[in-house]
């Protein structure tokens, strides 16, 4: 047994000892435990340093809103820096490490930083530190970084995992107090799907801490235990312990974080650690509870110093001692309910300080001071004693400070209702003058979220009865007959009364608001005081409430002495925003399944099985992989690239061009739809023909091409450019459903449905014409389509070129892809057929100028920038981006004109990306372009270039200069086709 | 102004603190101004700052409808950098950055100007193209930006994830040195405060209701809920609030406002030195002197004025945090919030004159706008002080949606500012 557990009692499981470590040292707790209350149980409360100060610190509370017990657990990758010990549940073995503290964290050497703190008050490092040279970031910054975080990075990639879940329910309960209890009640007494969330590792909230109270004549953990039996029996119920309810957005949307291993000493293998639950709730009850409030007075910080609530919990829940002789601060009736829960475990109570000159409710025959305030605390890493005075009153006038030892400092401030969904939802937060509190008000009008109520303490209702029956009344189905249920209480003590502000008689100097931030009263006024006059300037200029635990226990003190050293009301000052998440959530849990292979899928042909076989090389385009070249043994890319496009240029090569985008076009308007679309007419466009199609943006750039073949009168196969394919039906669709709903056609993705298979070069029908069925090729002429069998396969046979060379590109259902590529392959055999990759693929086009969108366009280029005019039907009586080609500085001279670049013979291509000048460079002139695609022509035996040059046109033969790092290069300006500008090589 | 020092600060020590002046006066609207500047964030504020500071003006009025700084100067990721494409883009960014290397001093403001350095990564092919392609262009423009190879990037951050079998391997970086970042709040607060102690009145909880305009069609003032303002001169300068202020003066603004999410972790000791953007999978993320992890979400699909972007794009962005700083996986979300964006249709600002005689618009900032605050606050002044675009600003005017001459970075690159 250690020294400060109780002999009996508490919700620990005393069969089973834990050993765990902190900060190196070895103790001993019992299952059920959260790491603050085993350390509590070994008489110890130091536990952290503060944030700016490096003040020790101890737990402040018993849970999520815990500004002070920070640890790290675990090591290496698992270590996980800046939990609350006030949450981390106890296992065997569980190491545990202070954070922010050297050398050690009873001597830490930042304290001596306190010792400078007059000079940095609120906001001090925006008024130094600008000495000139940089020096700010050089000297001051490194250092003031090196004293701020918290906790460490972990060691290395996580190596756990995180699953998400979408789940539906009819009525979401978030908290499992006794509002919460009896909202879930009420809500499944019919069947209802309910989802009950609470962050504990156990339901209860309040009622596991009412030693005392009765409920229908049962002790409060009996009726628990009683109530969620009850629940638990009904199918219709969920109930998550551990899961924060952390964001609650529009149309009842939930995010929940449940934690599911870090409680655990050995886990399951392969078990996720936590689960993300996106949930959609018919309607929500918030029963989230409220938060004691500290009291802000001078050194009200150390070690030993908590909320009366706390202390209560510690008792009751864990059977845990917090001290031996307190001295209790209270402002609210509840703090009497601590006060005879520890004295009845044995804590000697010392003095009560109670800030109100009188008080209405039992007092336990306790020693009580009315009309006192704690003003002060001595003590290093404990407190030590507490410095009581008088307050002015009706009773007692101005006194002396009379110094009462304890080890225990209790702080009864009043609570806080808890509105951080309820104001994520939109809802709109009043303050309540009479309570000094903000309460769940209307919700904005037009905005309301639907089905979303708030019961017991987070709006104001107090006591267990009253929580009780507000929470079934809320649980309540809409619609049916309230049944106005009474429940039987006794024995509790509901809060009333509370205080909010800097303590009467205490200095605003180490008055602390923020415990985690050491922000101080004097700050706060400070900040007024240099004009910061809404709350959120405060806030921002002192940081109060922006530490990890986001002002849970400050914020309210905050408001109150900024009102105070404004002179007005606190709700004249405003009230910061909540904003999601309501405790910290692990990055891994958003990003769940969504990582390594998975984090976006791996796109791959139908031949890419193929591919690989034969040692080719991949790139990834968008979230395709495709071969890149395909390497002999010990060759190289370049001579691998070199050989391809000889194969294709001589003989015939095959290309997997299955990652065009395909969109299939149908309907009786579907001409009509793409004479919109695209900047060519399509009306006469025959069936069993082909055109190559040029889509613009509104704006008038060029946005997409690719060629389109008519299969039907109502019926096309258009395709797109690879990585284009999602944005192209992206935009189609916008069109036709906002701008074109007139139009009767349908748009159909089958990017995945057709394999396609080029076979391009001289040799390509001698290739084909053996596999085809149905159709003449003699007679198909380049640009045709047919629908025909190949390799005994249904296919949509294309007859097409990117490659300036007699083609064929051959569609088929994906599942038949690897058999017709097969077929084709051995076909291709005895003619010297290769495959070829994009590497090759991309130089075949450039050597025939033609373009790839995205890469010799760039968002900023017309058809006639590029020389396409021919592709706008000039007949047309309207285009996407047709108006916008009308613009002055669309037609005006200057404009960047798709030209080719050639260099010497023996020269490296040029780099893509290089700039262009009219002169030999020197920094600060005008580039006059850019060089958009360069590759080593084999065919052609020298390096190609394409660029977008100004007036490219009237330039060529001109020569022009290439920036480079080592010095400029110079190039002579041609026109975009190297290769056959003829065309008489597209016959074979 | 009393100066703000580090011998300030220790004779105020002495004094207990209490002698502190307000940092800018709490001032009550005039009946009449020669120059409103409509919304006070960092631009408008650095606007009335550099209209006092360079062009004489003393009787400006900035008007807020909340408290200032509070909307995207506020909210943003706070990334400073110039390394842009296009010569106009080049030249109001550098000239921004500029600026930001001599601010604090300027303003008297530590606005902890930190060039930490900005890497934009580079995943695939096309990625490697449009750095080059920048970095090429910004050393013929004199800007620094340079190419580091996955092993340098590495270097440069330790923590990025730079192996060859992730799903998007790291090609390689653009790195800009002089990028980094500044200290939002700083930025507002500073200007205000130099702008305040130059007699320009900044007059928070002032919501403008109306633009009037006299018979010639000329700006005439503007009503606010705490008055009607006289003014022969008006600059609106609203971000995502834009459209519905133009509205009251009858210009139809080409802007479409979105929300723009960010959110911070829990703060940790250093371990991220500089500033990582990767516009391929959508992430960027800075570590603050605080210790948090700055982290930029993307805008949502659909245009809306709630401050509170959809939990799918925050979660999105996670996604490729973890997979390219795979250690801060465990780090958890501490604060996730939302500010609203104005976009224009080439995604680059809207600074000068409009229809209307009198009447300036600086908006259409998009996600990239704090990093050009000193900058555009400069420009922008000169603009409305002489009734014509400084040289920098000249080619940013509503007029180029007519004309077509756009100034398109993100379609010349997939870039986000």
């Amino acid at each position: 047994m250690t020294a400060f557990r109780l002999p009996s009692g508490g919700r620990i499981d005393r069969g089973r000892t834990l050993r765990f470590r902190f900060d190196g040292r070895s103790y001993t707790g019992y299952p059920g435990d959260t790491l603050a209350s085993a350390l509590l149980a070994n008489g110890v409360h130091l536990m952290g340093r503060s944030f700016k100060y490096h003040r020790p610190r101890g737990p402040v509370s018993a849970g999520a809103e815990e500004p002070n017990a920070l640890v790290a657990v675990g090591a290496g990758a698992r270590h996980t820096p800046n939990l609350r010990a006030t949450q981390v549940e106890l296992y065997d073995g569980l190491s545990a490490t202070s954070q922010n503290r050297w050398p050690s964290l009873a001597f830490d050497a930042g304290a001596a930083g306190g010792l400078l703190a007059p000079l940095l008050g609120a906001g001090f490092y925006y008024k130094t530190f600008m000495a000139p040279g940089g020096a700010w970031h050089r000297l001051y910054e490194p250092a003031i970084r090196r004293a701020a975080g918290l906790g460490t990075v972990p060691g290395g990639p996580d190596p756990d995992t995180y699953t998400q879940r979408y789940a539906h329910c009819d009525v979401l309960v978030v908290g499992a107090g006794p509002a919460g209890l009896a909202a879930a009640l009420a809500a499944s007494a019919n069947g209802a799907r309910v989802f009950l969330v609470d962050e504990q590792a156990e339901c209860g909230g309040g009622l596991l801490a009412e030693p005392e109270a009765l409920i229908e004549g049962k002790a409060a953990a009996a009726w628990l235990a009683e109530a969620l039996a009850a629940l638990a029996a009904r199918p219709g119920v969920t109930i998550l312990p551990r899961t924060t309810a952390f964001g609650c957005f529009a149309q009842n949307f939930v995010g929940l974080a449940e934690r599911l291993t870090d409680h655990l000493a050995a886990p399951l293998p392969g078990l996720a650690r936590e689960r993300l639950w996106k949930l959609r709730a018919g309607r929500v009850v918030l029963a989230t509870g409220a938060i004691e409030r500290p009291l802000v007075f001078a050194a009200n910080d150390r070690p030993g110093i908590m909320l009366a609530g706390a202390a209560r919990g510690y008792l009751a829940r864990w059977a845990v001692k917090p001290g031996t002789r307190a001295v209790l601060a209270v402002a609210d009736d509840s703090g009497y309910a601590a006060a005879r829960d520890l004295a009845r475990a044995g804590v000697a109570i010392a003095a009560i300080a109670e800030l109100r000159p009188h008080v209405a409710c039992e007092t336990f025959g306790l020693p009580v001071r009315p009309a006192t305030a704690v003003v002060g605390s001595i003590g290093r890493l404990r407190v030590a004693a507490a410095d009581l005075r008088p307050i002015g009153g009706d009773s007692v006038g101005g006194g002396g400070v009379e110094r009462v030892p304890c080890d225990l400092l209790l702080m009864a401030g009043g609570w806080t209702p808890s509105l951080h969904l309820f104001s994520q939802a939109r809802g709109k937060p009043v303050f309540d003058a009479a309570r000094a509190m903000y309460l769940p008000g209307e919700h904005r009008p037009g905005e309301a979220p639907d089905g979303l109520a708030s019961a017991g303490a987070c709006r104001g209702v107090f006591g267990l009865a009253a929580c009780l029956e507000d929470g079934y009344a809320a649980g309540e189905a809409r619609g049916g007959p309230a049944t106005g249920r009474r429940f039987a209480v006794s024995g509790d003590l509901p809060p009333a009364g509370g205080f909010e502000g800097l303590v009467p008689g205490s200095p605003a100097r180490k008055a602390f608001v923020d415990f985690q931030n050491d922000v101080q009263a004097a700050d706060i006024t400070q900040a007024v005081r240099e004009g910061f006059r809404s709350i959120e300037h405060v806030k921002r200029y002192t940081t109060t409430g922006m530490a990890t635990d986001q002002g849970k226990t400050s914020n309210i003190n905050a408001l109150a002495i900024a009102a105070g050293a404004l002179g007005r009301p606190m709700p004249a000052v405003g009230l910061t925003t909540f904003r999601m998440p309501y405790t910290p959530v692990t990055f891994g849990s958003f990003a769940g399944h969504a990582r390594g292979e998975l984090f976006e899928p791996v796109r791959r042909t139908p031949m890419h099985a193929w591919a690989q076989a034969r040692g080719a090389v991949f790139e990834d385009v968008g979230q395709w992989q495709r071969a890149h070249h395909f390497p002999a043994p010990g060759e190289a890319a370049a001579d691998a690239v070199a050989r391809e496009c000889r194969a294709v240029r001589q003989r015939a090569g095959l290309f997997d061009a299955s990652t065009l985008g395909k969109i299939e076009v149908v309907g009786p308007d579907a001409a009509a739809f793409l004479d919109r679309l695209y900047t060519n007419s399509w009306a006469r466009l025959a069936p069993g023909r082909c055109r190559y199609g040029l889509m613009l943006n509104e704006a008038g750039f060029v946005m997409d091409d690719g060629v389109v073949g008519r299969l039907a009168a109502d019926r096309f196969h258009v395709t797109t450019t690879s990585s284009g394919a999602a944005a192209v039906l992206h935009h189609m669709e916008d069109y036709l459903q906002t701008e074109f709903s007139d139009l009767r056609c349908w748009l159909t993705s089958v990017t995945e449905q057709w394999a396609v298979i080029a076979v391009q070069g001289p040799r390509a029908r001698a290739i084909v014409a053996p596999l085809v069925e149905g159709v003449d090729l003699a007679a198909f002429a380049h640009m045709s389509v047919a629908e025909c069998r190949v390799a005994g396969f249904p296919a949509r046979l294309f007859r097409v070129s990117f490659t300036g060379e007699l083609g064929f590109e051959i569609n088929v259902p994906a599942g038949h892809g690897q058999a017709v590529w097969e077929a084709v392959w051995a076909q291709g055999k005895a003619h010297g057929l290769e495959p070829y990759g994009t590497e090759a693929m991309h130089v075949l086009r450039a050597e025939k100028g033609y373009i790839v969108v995205g890469q010799d366009t760039d968002g900023t280029v017309t058809p006639d920038d590029l020389g396409l005019s021919w592709a706008i039907g000039k007949a047309k009586p309207d285009f996407v981006g047709r108006r916008s080609l009308t613009r002055p500085d669309m037609l005006a001279e200057g404009r960047m004109q798709l030209v080719g670049l050639l260099t010497d013979a023996a020269s490296a291509p040029l780099e893509e990306g290089a700039q262009i000048t009219a002169a030999p460079p020197r920094t600060g002139m005008a580039a006059i372009g850019h060089v958009t695609s360069a590759y080593r022509s084999a065919t052609l035996g020298r390096p190609i270039a394409l660029a977008l040059l100004a007036d490219g046109r009237a330039r060529i033969g001109q020569t022009v200069h290439i920036p480079m790092p080592g010095g400029s290069l110079a190039a002579t300006v041609a026109g975009p086709v190297f290769h056959d500008p003829e065309g008489a090589r597209l016959d074979g | 102004m009393s100066r703000f020092s580090l011998a300030a600060l220790i004779r105020h020590a002495f004094a207990g603190n209490t002698g502190w002046q307000p940092q800018w006066r709490a001032a009550v609207p005039k009946p009449a101004y020669d120059v409103v500047i409509v919304g006070a964030g960092g631009h408008g504020l650095a606007t009335a700052y550099y209209l006092a500071s360079e062009h004489g003006l003393r009787n400006i009025a900035v008007v807020e409808r909340g408290w200032l700084g509070g909307g995207n100067t506020g909210r943003n990721t706070t990334i400073l950098r110039s390394n842009y494409l296009w010569p106009e883009s080049q030249g109001l960014y550098e000239h921004a950055l500029k600026l930001w290397e001599g601010l604090s001093r300027a303003l008297n403001y530590n606005v902890m100007y930190s060039p930490r350095g900005v890497m934009m990564l580079a995943h695939n092919h096309h990625d490697v193209q449009v750095a080059r392609r920048h970095i090429h262009a910004n050393r013929l423009s004199g800007i620094d930006n340079e190419w580091l190879t996955p092993a340098q990037a590495k270097a440069f951050c330790p923590l990025l994830n730079t192996a060859a079998d992730i799903r998007y391997p790291i090609l390689g970086a653009a790195l800009q040195r002089r990028g980094g970042t500044a200290r939002h709040d700083a930025v507002a607060w500073g200007f205000a405060r130099a702008a305040s102690a130059l007699g320009v009145d900044i007059i928070e909880n002032c919501e403008v209701t109306a633009i009037t305009r006299d018979a010639a069609g000329a700006v005439a003032g503007v009503e606010t809920t705490r008055g009607a303002i006289r003014a022969k001169r008006v600059g609106v300068v609203a971000a995502g609030h834009t459209s519905v202020l133009m509205a009251m003066a009858g210009v139809r603004m080409p802007l479409e406002s979105f929300p723009l999410q960010a959110l911070v972790s829990e703060p940790v000791k250093p371990a991220m030195p500089c500033v990582v953007m990767s516009n391929t999978i959508h992430a960027y993320m800075s570590q603050s002197d605080k210790g948090e992890m700055v982290i930029g979400a993307g805008t949502d699909v659909y245009t809306s004025y709630s401050q509170a972007g959809g939990l799918h794009i925050a979660a999105h962005t996670l996604e490729a945090i973890c997979e390219l700083f795979p250690a801060v996986r465990r780090l958890r979300m501490l604060r996730n919030w939302a500010g609203i964006v104005d976009v224009t249709p080439d995604r680059s600002p809207i600074i000068g004159l409009t229809p209307v005689p009198g009447l300036f618009v600086n908006c259409g900032w998009g996600t990239g706008g704090f990093k050009a605050t000193p900058g555009s606050g400069h420009v922008f002044a000169h603009t409305i002080a002489t009734g014509s675009p400084h040289p920098i600003n000249a080619g940013f005017t509503l007029d180029r949606f007519r004309t077509g001459r756009l100034i398109d970075e993100a379609a010349a690159a997939a870039v986000a500012h």
